[in-house]
């Protein structure tokens, strides 16, 4: 009950989570990684104590046609640097430039995207977003198709509806800030992630809405005549401890492959942390407790 | 009971078998190359002169003679595939090449790239009336038109020298679809020049004197005897059907590889781990059950890993990781369950059975959007990464709904609890509550 009788208080916050993340979008934006916008990304590791300073490397960079480059340090002995898309041979003449006077290094990773597999990347980005949200919401419809008092099933999937932007705005805007930054940048990964943010959410609200739809079943037949409020505040009590373990769990293994797994799926990891947290709050503190706002609405209209 | 304990003994056993099956033979997972290390280029084929009706023939010839070059240097395990893409409203075709243990982007690409791409041409009707000037700005569009012969129809070439100037000259023999082609191009257009093109060039022009229906042509050209001979050998090799062009390259060298491998499997453990001793410390016995089923659901599936075989990238592991961590979601949503029917007052048998079919509903549709979420994942990746974990997270979400449910009943049944005492209950119940 707590929850529910608090909940303009729940509301408020994510509001705020809300607005900073659109305003963190709005300003900074998102910064796309060569997976969307073509290009190049170059990465070398010199042997011990040779990588020589940037400034060193760049004046013959500079005479590379490299488009808008950049180069930084990356770990004790290495270098990044980003370019537009190369074709080998340009790329060979970047590694030739990199081993100055004869520096010992060896390539790490040489990541080379044409424009159009950007675009497409970018295109189908959207269109699998689009596809998961209205799978989605078919799904709770047709799977709350059975309740309809007193809130009509397809307000459920709205509700859901609302709740998954909410997990998804929150991890854009903090990718946005990190960008703004840190320099990351988002990649066919970042969007990877938030669709599994997007099915880790849903899942989570639909076992609080399956506990509300129950728990209305057994009011009806048992004609106890509670109230719809009451009703979800049970609902969400008896599925509290089930929503937070489930997250933990998720939460723990996505942790630890923060911390020490590959490189290559630090980002994404991040984003998952952020997205799955914001999942389990909304499904908790906003998806449940909007039920009863919308109840509310309801029957003030009616009256 | 018996019969229930010898039922769990059986899962055991048989989890073990699955356990030992997954963890012998380690070479035989199949590694993407950003573990393995190795180069994945994406090539974009020019299929703007082909009919529709030809492009899926030509792109399949365009594979098998790069899988040739590709063969010929010796990479072990290289991948060819041709593949569709594109942005909305057009159709790319694609070559994906990946070539393990490569790390040498420009070789690779030489080695790919470099076959001549050949065509015979004819000349437009009333390109030879235009004037110089008119010659010097046309492209070669402008003049010739093409006849559909290309290398594609080649049976083989051999070097061979002028009779009377000793210039190496380079004989072409058609196979019966070329020769046939060859012979309807001459017969229409004898008389007339029959341009022969190399990588977008002419390299000579004859003019056609008789019909000619055995197959056979000559190409005579300014050659040294050494480009004749490496040309010979590049259009023995399989000249290119199609044109292509480097459209990506991800190249991983074998060190970030290794180390990518070794961070995600011990990050895979290490949440393994911990997600036991968070299972255990809340619930219990129970938990170790969880626990136990979960161990389960690693074995089955690192076994489909190995048995499909699904290529393994840092992303896949990734995913899997992740599906550790929501695998026991069906466990906890029956405990919390069995938790309250306890706290109902049934007793422990009931409330186990209770626990798990109440929760199935709940469990059905949390899984299903997951599984919605994979399939779209699947058919929309854009990058092989995307697809590899979408795999991984979709086989893990089906996985562990039998091993969460399956698995983890027949070995909370086994353990026997009876009785309403308060040992039992505090055994089965969870958390920091007392009941």
């Amino acid at each position: 009950m707590f929850i529910v009788k608090y909940r303009k208080f729940f509301y408020a916050l994510s509001v705020l989570l809300i607005a900073g993340s659109v305003a963190a979008l709005w300003l900074w934006g998102l910064k796309p990684g060569i997976d969307f916008k073509g290009g190049s990304i170059i990465e070398v590791e010199y042997a011990s104590s040779t990588r020589p300073v940037i400034s060193a490397v760049q004046p013959s960079l500079d005479k590379l046609d490299l488009g808008e480059y950049s180069i930084r340090e990356t770990g004790a002995e290495g270098f990044i640097i980003r370019t537009k898309e190369l074709a080998p041979e340009a790329h060979d003449a970047v590694i030739g430039v990199l081993k100055v006077n004869g520096a010992n290094l060896t390539e790490k990773r040489f990541d080379s995207v044409g424009p159009i597999l950007g675009e497409e990347a970018l295109q189908k980005s959207w269109m699998s977003i689009a596809l998961v949200l209205l799978a989605i919401v078919l799904f709770i419809t047709f799977a709350f198709r059975g309740v309809s008092r007193p809130v009509k099933s397809w307000k459920y999937g709205v509700i859901a509806i609302i709740a998954l932007a909410h997990d998804i705005i929150i991890p854009a805007g903090v990718f946005a800030l990190l960008g703004h930054i840190a320099g990351i940048e988002v990649d066919t990964l970042f969007v990877t992630a938030l669709l599994v943010v997007l099915g880790f959410s849903i899942h989570d609200t639909i076992v609080v809405f399956d506990r509300v739809r129950e728990n209305l079943k057994h009011n009806h037949e048992g004609k106890q005549k509670k109230s719809f409020d009451v009703i979800v505040g049970e609902s969400i009590n008896q599925t509290f401890v089930r929503s937070v373990n489930t997250s933990l769990t998720t939460l723990i293994a996505i942790f630890v492959l923060y911390l020490a797994g590959a490189e290559a799926t630090r980002h994404f990891s991040l984003a998952l942390l952020v997205g799955i947290a914001a999942g389990t709050y909304s499904s908790i503190f906003l998806g449940s407790p909007l039920l009863v706002t919308v109840y509310a609405w309801q029957e003030g209209k009616k009256a | 009971m018996w019969k229930k304990r010898i039922s769990a003994l059986v899962l055991l056993v048989l989890a073990y078998g699955v356990a030992h099956f997954a963890y012998i033979n380690k070479e035989s997972y199949r590694l993407g190359l950003d573990l393995s290390g190795g180069t994945h280029l994406v090539f974009n084929a020019d299929t703007s002169n082909l009919a529709p009706s030809e492009i899926d023939d030509a792109m399949t010839s365009l594979a098998n003679v790069v899988e040739k070059r590709v063969n010929l240097f010796g990479v072990s395990e290289p991948i060819v595939q041709v593949e569709t893409g594109g942005v909305i409203g057009q159709t790319d075709h694609r070559l994906i090449v990946e070539l393990p243990g490569v790390t040498d982007v420009k070789q690779a690409v030489d080695l790919i790239g470099r076959t001549p791409v050949l065509d015979f041409r004819l000349v437009k009707p009333g390109a030879d009336k235009l004037t110089d000037a008119e010659k010097a700005k046309a492209t070669y569009d402008d003049i010739f038109v093409q006849t559909g012969l290309t290398g594609r129809y080649l049976s083989h070439a051999n070097l061979e020298f002028d009779q009377t100037t000793y210039a190496p000259r380079i004989a072409i023999t058609f196979n019966d679809e070329g020769a046939k082609l060859f012979g309807d191009i001459t017969k229409a257009n004898i008389g007339k020049p029959l341009a022969i093109f190399l990588d977008g060039e002419p390299i000579s022009t004859p003019v056609i004197q008789t019909e000619i229906t055995s197959g056979n042509a000559v190409i005579n050209g300014t050659f040294t005897v050494d480009e004749a001979r490496s040309l010979v050998r590049d259009l023995n090799l399989g000249a290119l059907p199609v044109p292509i062009s480097l459209a990506s390259t991800q190249t991983v060298g074998a060190t970030l590889g290794k180390g990518a491998l070794d961070a995600s499997v011990f990050a895979g453990i290490i949440a393994f781990i911990a997600v036991g001793i968070f299972l255990i410390f809340w619930y219990r016995i129970s938990g170790i059950v969880a626990t136990i089923a979960l161990a389960i659901y690693v074995a089955l599936n690192l076994a489909l890993f190995k048995l499909i075989p699904v290529t393994l990238t840092a992303a896949g592991i990734a995913g899997f990781v992740l599906t550790l961590g929501m695998a026991v979601d069906a466990n906890i949503l029956i405990f919390e369950r069995m938790k309250e029917e306890l706290r109902r007052g049934l007793d422990l048998p009931a409330a186990i059975k209770e626990g798990f079919h109440r929760a199935w509903l709940s469990i059905r549709d949390s899984n299903l959007s997951s599984i919605i979420t994979a399939v779209i994942l699947y058919y929309f990746a854009s990058t092989p990464v995307i697809k590899g974990f979408a795999l991984v997270f979709g086989l893990g979400v089906v996985v562990s709904m039998f091993t969460a449910i399956t698995a983890s009943r027949t070995l909370l049944i086994a353990v026997g609890a009876k009785g309403n005492s308060k040992f039992a209950r505090f055994f089965f119940s969870s958390g920091i509550s007392h009941n």
